[in-house]
């Protein structure tokens, strides 16, 4: 059974790779953002996986926990930024979405 | 009443969290979970002219909710992957921005059809504006189960029935 | 017995569903069709790697167990109620910043047309 995790941890963390490619390649910064949300999703299983390779789960489910809470904190704080950014694209581009409906 | 719930409930969490059920714990939870409620209970339950009789019956509707929202979020993850996995150039997708009015009154109502817009196959919710949705949607298809109001009834039913009837 | 199976097939269905979102977000051509492959790939496969983890977890019945179980039961609901709140907030940021939309036929229009 051990083995069975070590190996579900290795494909979880083999699958971050293509995303660390998108937060290399993403042509703008909030695809970047997206890219390292998904990668704390993912950490956040990692971790949990990690407590029960070393049997020590009531210790790492803690810290997924506080992952899990710093990574929603995280983009939350991201999004509000780039709403903050860009304040009169924001009115152009909704004026241009009432002429449209 | 409120309050009493309120404070239940984040004894319950502390309990969980702590994990230990010797005297000195359990008095640290008892003055903090009260402190937390003595300041932050406002911000809870914004609606507090129903009775705690009608917010059980929500409690006990919204498991239903929850099961049929389990399936959709399963639907929707094999639609991700059948079109993730999709050999050649990605067939049926055809992006579109779609609008639709809702009738829910309370804020709550709206997160939750919001919410379960953004879970179900192939739509986002981009923006909520009053009772007004902007909805990304991948394909044609998926766009058709959005402008029915099979869910908003769902939601309805289940916390606003008293503004419904 | 059981609860090891369970585990496993729960395990390996949730990190299929990874893979379906990793490639989504490798392959779809715009920022939105990328953000449906972020927002909804993650959720499901949480859901069932930490399911599967948890019933391991209560093979052996006993107190600190069940806390343990509850704790990664939290972090399940916490997922899975975060994730569509982050995905709208970080979709409706990247359309206020006028994002392209993708069409099938090639050429790119701006979203607010």
């Amino acid at each position: 059974m051990e083995k069975f995790f070590i190996f579900a941890g290795i494909a979880i963390f083999a699958l971050m790779f293509p995303i660390v490619w998108r937060i290399i390649v993403g042509p703008t910064a909030i695809d970047r953002i997206v890219a390292v949300n998904v990668i704390g999703t993912k950490t956040t299983v990692l971790l949990v996986l990690i407590g029960m390779i070393y049997g020590r789960v009531e210790m790492f489910v803690d810290f997924a926990l506080t992952y899990a809470l710093l990574n929603f904190i995280g983009s939350l704080a991201a999004a509000r930024y780039f709403d903050r950014v860009n304040p009169d694209k924001n009115f152009s581009n909704s004026e241009a979405k009432e002429q449209e409906s | 009443m409120y309050r009493l719930c309120i404070f239940l409930l984040l004894f319950g969490i502390w309990i969980i969290f702590s994990g230990q059920f010797d005297g000195f714990h359990l008095t640290l939870g008892i003055l903090s979970t009260a402190f937390i409620t003595a300041i932050s209970s406002n911000f809870f339950f914004e609606n507090r002219s129903q009775g705690v009789g009608n917010r059980l019956q929500q409690i006990i509707r919204i498991p239903w909710y929850l099961v049929w929202m389990l399936y959709q979020i399963w639907l929707s993850n094999i639609h991700i992957l059948r079109l993730a996995l999709s050999p050649n150039e990605l067939p049926e997708v055809e992006p579109k921005l779609v609008r639709i009015k809702t009738n829910l009154k309370t804020d709550f109502g709206k997160w939750m059809l919001a919410n379960s817009i953004t879970l179900t196959p192939g739509t986002i919710t981009i923006d909520i504006k009053d009772d007004e949705l902007l909805i990304h949607s991948i394909s044609s298809l998926t766009t058709e189960g959005v402008e029915g109001d099979d869910m908003e009834r769902k939601i309805a039913a289940i916390f606003e029935r008293e503004t419904t009837n | 017995m059981i609860p090891a199976t369970i585990c496993v097939v729960l395990v390996c269905i949730g990190i299929l569903f990874f893979v379906g979102g990793a490639v989504g977000i490798i392959r779809f051509p715009d920022f939105y069709t990328r953000m449906h492959a972020a927002g909804k790939g993650d959720t499901m496969s949480v859901f069932l790697i930490l399911m599967g983890l948890a019933a391991y977890q209560l093979a052996d019945f006993s107190l600190a167990n069940i806390l343990v179980a509850g704790k990664i039961l939290f972090i399940t609901i916490f997922i899975m109620w975060a994730s569509p709140t982050s995905t709208h907030a970080l979709i409706k940021a990247g359309f206020e910043e006028g994002q392209k939309l993708w069409t099938p036929n090639g050429e790119k229009e701006d979203s607010g047309k």
